[in-house]
């Protein structure tokens, strides 16, 4: 019992830098229906941000859950203002070709500068060890990137159903022509959103930062699996990313647990079923067929 | 309020309207027929800024709007009600009403809306498209009559709904006729259109092969019938 608390609690973690990446990736794809292959890079990027910030500045982790959304989010403009938006009216060949050399470039930028050993990173005191609850004992840090994460996806959730902005994001996600016809600017979101997703993205790395081995290389695993995540949540589905997202760290959990040689392939298993059953995925809406 | 001149309009090679020239006042209610595949839609994406690969000239309230982009035509009083009346899934009823920005001092409120259409309240929380054909297509009405649209572009409002609905779209055309909206109407249903419109074009193969008042309409109702093929 004690066991499988244990590996429910790393899938959870684990699952939460899924399910924020996912996220923002999600959000991305349906106002500006690209698909992001760099989201990867942009969560390693976070990572690294975080532990250079720890070496340099001596910018605990608490600053970094902020400051590295923000510069990410700035990064993510530069890059969509530069780079991106020429997409938005080409082949979807294109979105990929960029988005993935994007990903090259980064990876070896960061590569050129730090190495490929890996950069060390602490977690603040108050999160280090572990906590009793009730003869359970768990790693206080994976709790608090359970409660933390989940507690991003809830104030995003809200933000996209309680207010005007999320109303667009919606709007503009199911039927971008006609949000113009009524006269939304939808164009207009379409920087902060790919900032967004971009920030969302280095959230999740920064989270990691205690957690996985900081590498150039930490983004390219994590890509492929957020892939299956999105593909098993529905993509566009901003509810489908963070439920696959849990669910695709729980997999991962208890297959590394009990059959380390098969986790992965796990998760793939389980999209394929899920695409099996569900060709839009879990949450996805089918394509209006009229 | 609505000039259009030697309209010509595209897909890739294909042109799909020829000098299409249409003119919509003040108060006026204008239908536009022709059978499918004529160029109806076509006319109204091409006048909302949809459709963009076009040449000759759209004026809206005196000036040019040709190279305008879509919101900012939505915002200088054009309504559109889209053919397949374009409900959100994922907005409610009354965020599907509150979604365009308000273009005028004309603009309904939410209490007025409500009291027009009182089944739009009962399901205001609602996801927009679990609403009946008939409904959606009074959300669709709604939501451009809120935001105080000068000229409304409706494209088959009519369209498969029984008749006591249609009958409730075309009083609220001549309601909202009365108070100066100019409104162009595609109609299938010759019927229908004669008894909201002052005016109707002929539409052709994207060309309008003929303008007529109502009266000449309504004369040789059996003969545009057989063009119609209906
Ligand atoms: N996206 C498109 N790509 C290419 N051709 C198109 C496209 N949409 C419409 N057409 C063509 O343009 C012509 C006019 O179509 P349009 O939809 O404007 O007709 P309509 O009068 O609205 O017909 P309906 O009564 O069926 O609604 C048709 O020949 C149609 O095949
Ligand atoms: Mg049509």
């Amino acid at each position: 019992m004690n066991a499988v608390l244990q590996y429910a609690v790393q899938g959870l973690a684990a699952g939460s830098f899924y399910a924020l990446a996912a996220l923002g990736l999600a959000i991305i794809f349906g106002v500006l229906g690209v698909v992001n292959f760099a989201h990867g890079a942009f969560y390693m990027l976070g990572a690294v941000t975080a532990a250079v910030l720890l070496d340099t500045l001596d910018l605990t982790l608490w600053w970094s859950l902020l400051v590295v959304p923000v510069l990410m989010f700035a990064f993510g403009v530069v890059v969509e203002r530069l780079l991106v938006q020429w997409l938005l009216r080409l082949d979807p060949l294109y979105n990929f070709l960029l988005t993935f050399g994007l990903t090259l470039v980064l990876v070896e930028l960061v590569k050129q500068k730090y190495g490929v050993s890996g950069l060390p990173y602490k977690p603040p005191k108050l999160l280090s060890g572990r906590v009793d609850l009730a003869g359970v004992v768990l790693p206080r840090y994976q709790l608090f990137v359970f409660l933390f994460s989940v507690a991003i996806c809830v104030l995003v959730w809200l933000v996209m159903t309680r207010t005007r902005v999320g109303m667009i994001v919606r709007a503009s996600t199911e039927k971008p022509d006609l949000a113009r016809a009524l006269g939304i600017n939808v164009g207009r979101w379409v920087t902060p959103v790919f900032g967004f997703g971009v920030a969302l993205a280095g959230l999740a790395g920064v989270l990691a930062a205690p957690f996985r081995a900081i590498t150039a290389d930490m983004g390219n695993n994590f890509a492929i699996i957020l892939f299956a995540v999105v593909v098993i949540g529905g993509l566009g589905s901003i509810v489908g990313a963070v439920v696959a997202g849990f669910m695709v760290g729980l997999v991962e959990a208890f297959g590394q647990a009990y059959a380390p040689t098969y986790a992965q392939i796990l998760i793939f298993v389980l999209m394929a079923l899920i695409i099996l059953v569900r060709p839009a995925g879990l949450f996805g809406r089918k394509e209006a067929t009229a | 309020m609505l000039e259009v001149a030697g309209l010509n309009a595209w897909y890739g090679e294909a042109q799909a309207l020829h000098e299409v020239s249409v003119r919509v006042g003040e108060g006026e209610v204008v239908t536009l027929v022709g059978r499918n595949g004529a160029g109806k839609t076509t006319l109204v994406r091409c006048l909302i800024g949809l459709h963009r690969q076009v040449s000759g000239t759209v004026s809206f309230l005196g000036s040019d709007v040709t190279r305008t982009p879509a919101h900012r035509r939505a915002r200088a009083g054009m309504g559109w009600v889209q053919d397949d009346r374009g409900i959100y899934a994922s907005l409610s009823v009354e965020e599907n009403l509150l979604l365009p920005p308000r273009v005028s001092d004309r603009a309904w409120t939410l209490k007025q809306v409500y009291e027009a259409f009182p089944l739009l309240a009962d399901r205001r929380k609602a996801p927009g498209t679990t609403l009946s054909g008939g409904e959606q297509q009074m959300l669709a009405i709604a939501r451009v009559l809120r935001t105080g649209a000068r000229l409304l572009l409706m494209d088959e409002p009519s369209e498969g709904l029984a008749p006591v609905v249609v009958a409730r779209i075309g009083a609220i055309i001549r309601e909202i006729k009365a108070t100066g909206v100019g409104v162009l109407l595609i109609e299938q249903n010759v019927k229908f259109a004669a008894t909201v419109a002052d005016r109707h074009y002929l539409l052709s193969q994207g060309h309008i092969v003929e303008t007529l008042d109502n009266s000449d309409f309504q004369r040789r109702e059996g003969e545009l019938l057989k063009h119609l093929g209906i």
